[in-house]
């Protein structure tokens, strides 16, 4: 199948859906205009939603990359297309406009730039916008999963159409009520003006508005009339942030819901064999119970624990604190990184053998385990009844939530209600519900709403892990130039039981709980992994090909996670080979990268970041380009390595281009989010798993950057909309940055950084393995 | 159990709590002050800084017995009414947060910089503890210069 073909077939699958959203829509409708205020629920018909498909083929030379025409962000997009007729936009008798988002805000921006959207569309004002988070919705099918940086993508198609359409039904209504021609009316701030000069406010059409029929031939604005998109905007929520009334899980007042925490094994997935003081930890002040989280879950197990409910989260701490407990080992007993290395390493399929006279440039790599650590830890409020439960919580899949759960307790799935909460931070740890899990248990178990909140120990010991890596590359060079690139990497399996959302496609990842590396998830990890990871280089024949390794460790996606590595390991490559070429970092790339976006992105940084510039000894720039979810970037650092085991960026130039910039700040922002993470998983932050458990318990162990770590100097470049579609963003950030890192430090260095993070020692005092740490009592 | 009084954001608060209980708890789960967070409850994550007394403290490792008495402010104490504090009006100028999880503590420590040191040197910000695992750093910092040069 040639490109165009593939484009073709896309387009087409595209028209289909969007044919059978028209359907939905229509049987929709009946049923939303009944209520009081305006709610629309569709808006695409002629318009039919921009596919996502690059623009820009690749040159003539450029080998096949299935990531140049299909990604995992095509297809959630895709997926997401034909139930997006449901998602509702409501304008208030007040004048507000909600939208019910069926995705989760982790502080990724996304409520922001989508609430951009209606503003734009609808002439109102962004902060007459509010974005809630969508409860689980089943209806939606594979229309709520937060994932693969495709929320935006996704939304770009049909956002536009359901405002449009919302504006044309509410201006049709003024028309209406004043007996004049629609086309003769316009809009200002949400509200619709007339010649004569009579106005009226959106709020007071919105009755009227609902009984009108959907217009048909409703247009989206033409780019040139944007007020809104592509310029800076705040989020949404910044001032209930900034004043303390932002409300995370944990800070929702369900009544009396109660504190629990849990102590967890001595070892990963490791089990509760007895508890042997029960009587006493139940009488301790302030507890209220203490049961043991039961084995089970239906797509995943229950995370292993014993849960200490009291009237405080201190008292249950400390309760939890004096359990004394007999632990089963775990599946990775006696497993450490190395051993883990070991097992990647042998699981590495053999590199081509090189032609006769060739050179070679050849390297093998390891990525210690990661962990997301989100500011806000794992937690979970369930209230589990005898013939219903509510849940609360950060859910990037919330549906898949409410089936499992449902399964779980016995309940049909309606009598299960999930509410999604704007979450503090997530880096994709959120795919799972496992907090959910133990917490509709132990409200299960104890007849009362349960609040469960990991401790941090926990959350860095016991959830679910960014899986290490092995990496083997091998460039091959003819007469000067590079003939092939080959990277072979064995990661430890990646959970994919979360399947696109629901419980038809996690089912389908899915065995038996107990079964990690079911088929399907092997099926799904590779899809994943072809779907994502690509190079952009024209290196002739290049392969890149993932061996998943079935150890039993809890492991889900991780913000690029399996690009941020193999990026970063083919960036450090492509240095190595411009060296041996004895060609200039920057060069070089310009000569072998196949798009023009790409190179873009590079001179961008290079002008912008003084390329090549003298450095005193110590110091030294590196460079690096990357392409993911549509999207380009480069990044040009400056590091400070005189103290090489304390290396510093100190300066960063980036540049993004994201097709069509919808807000600028909230670009800037996951650039910059995107640098921090990059510091700190290339020079610091990791985990030394021994004997089957992190050593890692705290932001005192597991380094990841601070204030003092983040460069003073930071450049974001934002490439001016190019007519190209609208692509991913909370994860392309990583890989430019993190390669520039690696290369700076290999520069100013003399070495080859081959082992991540690279400043790896244990310096601290591991926690003991399955108990939390003591309270710190600082005196006043 | 003891009786602990003490004030918190301007009003005067009285609650059955252990001396040893920490600020934290009492705040959130006692008296439902959401705004400091937990993040480690060891002291060095750094999301649940208060003040007491207008100086910094993280209330994970402040036993509730220790500010009997005391002036407590948290979060939802620095505005004075409707009129934000100049390091939350930075805040939103700069549109600082990304989730905002860890960012009440990161304001509470900043005012409490720009308390101590009226223009505060980049070393002066380098030495701020908070943990964000979004990245706002560089926000951050050029919200506190801002913020510097607002205030009075």
């Amino acid at each position: 199948m040639n490109e165009t073909a593939m484009n073709e077939t896309a387009m087409n699958d595209l028209l289909d859906d969007v044919r059978a959203a028209d359907v939905s829509r229509r049987s929709l409708l009946t049923y939303v205009v009944s209520a009081p205020v305006l709610t629309v629920a569709a808006g695409f018909g002629v318009n039919l939603a921009t596919p996502s498909i690059a623009h820009a083929l690749p040159l003539p030379l450029t080998p096949p990359d299935t990531v140049d025409y299909y990604d995992i962000g095509d297809s959630i997009v895709q997926t997401s297309l034909p139930t997006m007729p449901l998602v509702t936009l409501t304008v208030g008798t007040d004048g507000r406009v909600r939208l019910d988002l069926p995705r989760l805000d982790s502080g990724t921006g996304v409520a922001t730039a989508v609430g951009m959207m209606v503003a734009e569309e609808m002439d109102v004002a962004l902060n007459s916008v509010d974005v809630t988070s969508a409860d689980a919705r089943p209806e939606l099918v594979f229309n709520q999963i937060t994932g693969g940086s495709s929320s935006i993508r996704s939304f770009a198609a049909a956002m536009p159409l359901m405002a449009a359409a919302a504006r044309a039904r509410l201006i049709n209504a003024a028309a209406q009520q004043w007996g004049l021609s629609p086309s003769t009316l316009w809009v200002v701030a949400g509200v619709v003006f007339a010649p004569d000069g009579r106005n009226v406010a959106y709020g007071e059409l919105s009755a009227l508005a609902a009984t009108l029929p959907l217009p048909v031939n409703v247009a989206p604005k033409p780019v040139s009339q944007y007020k809104v998109i592509g310029k800076r905007a705040t989020r949404l929520d910044a001032l209930d942030i900034v004043t303390g009334r932002k409300k995370f899980t944990m800070d929702q007042a369900v009544p009396n819901a109660k504190p629990t925490m849990l102590r967890m094994p001595t070892q990963i997935r490791g089990t509760v064999v007895r508890v042997n003081n029960l009587g006493a930890v139940k009488s301790m002040p302030g507890v209220i119970d203490v049961v043991v989280v039961p084995t089970g879950g239906s797509i995943v197990p229950n995370p292993p624990g014993v849960a200490v409910m009291a009237e405080t989260f201190g008292q249950a701490w400390t309760a939890a604190n004096a359990l004394d407990v007999s632990w089963g080992d775990g599946p990775l007993k006696g497993q450490s990184n190395e051993t883990i290395q070991a097992t990647l390493k042998a699981a590495i399929l053999p590199l081509a053998v090189p032609p006769l006279g060739a050179l070679t440039v050849e390297g093998e790599f390891q990525f210690a385990a990661a962990t997301h650590a989100p500011l806000e830890v794992e937690c979970a409020i369930a209230d589990v009844r005898a013939d219903s439960a509510e849940i609360w919580a950060g859910l990037q899949t919330p549906i898949v939530c409410q089936q499992s759960i449902a399964a779980d307790l016995g309940l049909p799935q309606d009598k299960v209600k999930v509410h999604v909460v704007p979450s503090g931070g997530s880096f994709g740890r959120r795919l799972f519900w496992d907090p959910v899990q133990v917490a509709a248990q132990v409200s299960r178990l104890t007849g009362r709403p349960c609040k469960l909140m990991y401790h941090r120990a926990n959350d860095v010991r016991h959830t679910r892990l960014r899986p290490p890596q092995y990496h083997k590359v091998r460039a091959t060079l003819l007469l000067g130039q590079v003939i092939s690139f080959e990277q072979r990497v064995a990661a430890v399996r990646l959970d994919a039981r979360h399947g696109f959302g629901e419980m038809f496609s996690a089912a389908a990842g899915s065995a038996p709980p107990s079964v990690q590396q079911s088929i399907g998830n092997l099926a799904y990890e590779e899809v994943f992994f072809k779907t994502m990871v690509a190079s952009p280089y024209n290196f002739g024949v290049g392969t890149k090909v993932l061996t998943p390794v079935p150890l039993d460790m809890n492991t889900v996606s991780y913000r690029s996670v399996h690009i941020q590595p193999a990026r970063s390991v083919e960036e450090i490559i492509v240095d190595e080979i411009a060296k041996k070429l004895n060609k200039d970092p920057v060069a070089f790339r310009l000569e072998y990268l196949r798009l023009e976006r790409a190179k873009a992105v590079l001179r961008a940084v290079a002008a912008a970041g003084n390329w090549g510039k003298a450095m005193p000894a110590g110091f030294a720039q590196g460079c690096a380009v990357h392409q993911e979810t549509r999207s380009f970037t480069a990044c040009i650092v400056e590091i400070d390595c005189r103290v090489p085991t304390d290396a510093r960026v100190t300066r960063a130039t980036i540049a993004i281009d994201v097709g069509t910039p919808i807000n600028p700040s909230g670009i800037e922002a996951q650039m910059q989010g995107g640098l921090a993470e990059s510091i700190s998983l290339v020079l610091t932050a990791g985990l030394h798993i021994r004997d089957g458990l992190p050593l890692e318990g705290s932001y005192s162990q597991y380094h990841f950057a601070r204030m003092k770590h983040y460069p003073k100097d930071v450049q974001v470049i934002i490439m001016p909309a190019n007519g190209g579609a609208i692509g991913g963003l909370g994860e392309v950030g990583l890989s430019a940055a993190s390669g520039a890192i690696a290369n700076a430090y290999a520069r100013a260095t003399g070495t080859k950084p081959r082992s991540f993070p690279i400043n790896f020692p244990i310096d601290f005092t591991p926690f003991p393995p399955g108990a939390l740490p003591d309270p710190v009592v600082v005196p006043l | 159990m003891p009786n602990q009084t003490f004030n918190v954001n301007g009003q005067p608060v009285n609650v059955d709590a252990p001396d040893d209980m920490a600020l934290l708890w009492v705040l959130r789960d006692k008296l439902g002050i959401t705004g400091p967070k937990y993040g480690c409850g060891i002291n060095v994550c750094k999301a649940c800084t208060c003040h007491v007394n207008g100086k910094a403290v993280t209330a994970c490792s402040t036993r509730v017995g220790d500010v009997k008495g005391r002036n407590v402010t948290t979060i939802e104490g620095l505005a004075t009414g409707t009129t934000l504090h100049p390091v939350q009006q930075a805040w939103l100028d700069y549109d600082v947060a990304q989730c905002g999880f860890c960012q009440p503590g990161q304001i509470m420590a900043a005012v409490d910089l720009l308390k101590r040191t009226k223009n505060p040197t980049d070393a002066d910000i380098d030495a701020i503890q908070n943990v964000c695992r979004c990245g706002t750093y560089g926000r951050i910092r050029q919200a506190i210069k801002a913020a510097a040069a607002m205030m009075p």
